[in-house]
């Protein structure tokens, strides 16, 4: 058992937990003033970017990976520009990854954020207008303190979502080894090649992983409820 | 001085209707706002801390607040403002609140201390009770040394004894830092211990303004007391009549006459009042 540990190929995973970290910083930065907008907003294009932001949940991930895949490839404007200009490409690689990924993982860093955002007192974040402060202030010392159970379950659950994507990190990254084979691609095609004990272990380390990681965001959010003594 | 000429479109809870006032106010007053609920007392306050936008004039000492042009933003205006929920910043401590205002650990400690939270400085605010929280909150807007003190119905979720000390509190800190002070208030012992004049709003119009004094006692004529309060029983006592009234917390009874009895039903507001031996009852024209 030890031998197959030490003889497995850790890389999809190092792969896929730099792409998902990547991918939490990248739509923290984007996402936390959309979500901010969205909270505070009366707006009638709120539920059409609502709306825009929701879709990657119930789009199928081939549907996503297809127009992300034609949107980044030479054949499209976006894809030339890049290529024509800083002379990068942005599908089968690592790069045209992290972008598939921002798409395919926003909701789960907007909507959270959001709840969050949305179930703070109002007279909390108008008493800090009141003491002076700016909308910048406001929300990095009273408002995203005061949501923390929502700010570690956007980021928990953006990284760990973006761990287990499966579908548009194929079609966009197809499976290079070290460059877009990750875990999920490489378990696929270890079944595919039926190679199941590696499949397994795979697997398992995937689940106990994901466990962990849901079990830990539950814990600190209940610690959160109850306790009195936040500071 | 604060000169006030403003007017907005109010969505009230059964009928939309427009705030309407014209008011000045003397640099220093002390000024309760009354009046029933959704007449526009809250709204007034937060359109003078530029919660809320409306069209109109504002200048305080001379300095435009609001006209057509320009509009002072909330962080430019140097209001204090009390919530009737408080809304302190959870995430800090009690100390930390008032240095997020203003890095002047002098005044808050000051500020802490005629408030008697000097113990709590370093408590989690989510850890305190309502009064102290309300006070923390008073010390907070304090913490800017504004030119105007706005107070929404601060007071309103406590207790009377609580009451009576933040209502020192309140009237040490108006004195000591010379603002200018504007609370809203239904308790009109409140109003008389604090205010030295009162506006009654009513459907966003000013229907009353004077000394606590004139606009809050309801005697007339030669009546020596008079209170409003709820018709809850009429009992037949031989050939009397006897009403029971809650005033307040208080139930009292009423002797009246057939007559009087045949006016009144269960439920109406009247008026108890006394001339010179027996009491009288009169149901209330207002309503």
């Amino acid at each position: 058992m030890i031998e197959i540990l030490q003889n497995l190929n850790f890389t999809p995973f190092l792969l896929s937990f730099k792409l998902a970290g990547l991918t939490t910083l990248i739509l923290f930065v984007l996402c936390l003033p959309l979500a901010w907008y969205l909270s505070q907003t009366h707006s009638k294009a709120k539920p059409f970017l609502e709306a825009i932001t929701a879709l990657p949940i119930v789009l199928p991930p081939s549907v996503l990976g297809f127009y992300i895949l034609y949107a980044l490839s030479y054949n499209s404007p976006i894809g030339a520009f890049f290529k024509e200009s800083f002379g990068v490409d942005l599908v089968f690689n690592f790069t045209g990854l992290v972008i598939a990924s921002c798409f395919y993982s926003l909701p789960f860093m907007v909507q959270p954020l959001q709840s969050g955002f949305e179930s703070l007192n109002k007279n909390m974040l108008e008493a800090s207008y009141v003491s002076g402060k700016g909308k910048l202030t406001t929300i990095m010392k009273v408002a995203l303190p005061n949501i923390k159970p929502a700010l570690i379950t956007a980021i928990i659950v953006t990284f760990a979502h973006t761990v287990g994507e499966f579908g548009v990190v194929l079609m966009v990254g197809g499976s290079i080894p070290g460059e877009t084979k990750v875990a999920s691609v490489a378990i696929y095609e270890m079944v595919e090649i039926m190679d199941y004990s590696s499949a397994h272990i795979y697997s398992a380390i995937m689940i106990i992983m994901s466990f962990l990681v849901l079990l830990g965001v539950y814990t600190f959010n209940h610690k959160q409820k109850f306790s009195g003594f936040i500071k | 001085m604060i000169n006030i000429n403003i007017n907005k479109k109010l969505h009230g809870v059964e009928e939309d209707m427009q705030l309407d006032v014209i008011l000045e106010i003397e640099k220093g007053d002390f000024v309760a706002l009354s009046g029933k609920s959704g007449s526009g007392k809250t709204t007034l306050l937060r359109i003078l801390a530029g919660l809320e936008t409306t069209n109109g004039i504002i200048h305080v000492d001379n300095e435009i607040w609001l006209d057509t042009h320009k509009c002072k933003s909330i962080q430019k205006r140097e209001i204090g403002f009390v919530f009737q929920d408080y809304a302190l910043f959870e995430n800090m401590s009690v100390l930390e609140n008032l240095l997020y205002v203003k890095k002047e650990l002098k005044l808050a400690d000051h500020l802490l201390e005629v408030t008697e939270l000097g113990e709590f400085r370093n408590r989690a605010v989510t850890t305190l009770s309502g009064g102290q929280k309300q006070r923390v909150a008073l010390c907070r807007a304090m913490m800017k040394r504004p030119k105007i003190l706005l107070l929404d119905e601060p007071l309103s979720a406590l207790d009377p004894s609580m009451r009576l000390k933040l209502q020192n509190e309140i009237l040490a800190l108006h004195k000591e830092f010379g603002t200018t002070t504007i609370m809203v208030s239904h308790d009109p012992s409140e109003i008389y211990r604090l205010a030295s004049r009162v506006i009654v709003l009513e459907n966003g119009k000013i229907i009353n303004d004077g000394k606590p004094k004139e606009v809050l006692l309801r005697t007339q004529g030669s009546q020596k007391f008079s209170f409003e309060g709820e018709l809850l029983e009429i009992k037949k006592v031989d050939i009397i009549y006897i009403a029971i009234v809650a005033i307040g917390q208080q139930l009292v009874e009423i002797v009246i006459s057939g007559d009087e009895a045949k006016d009144l039903k269960i439920g109406d507001l009247v008026n108890v009042s006394t001339k010179a031996f027996n009491g009288n009852l009169k149901k209330n024209q207002t309503t």
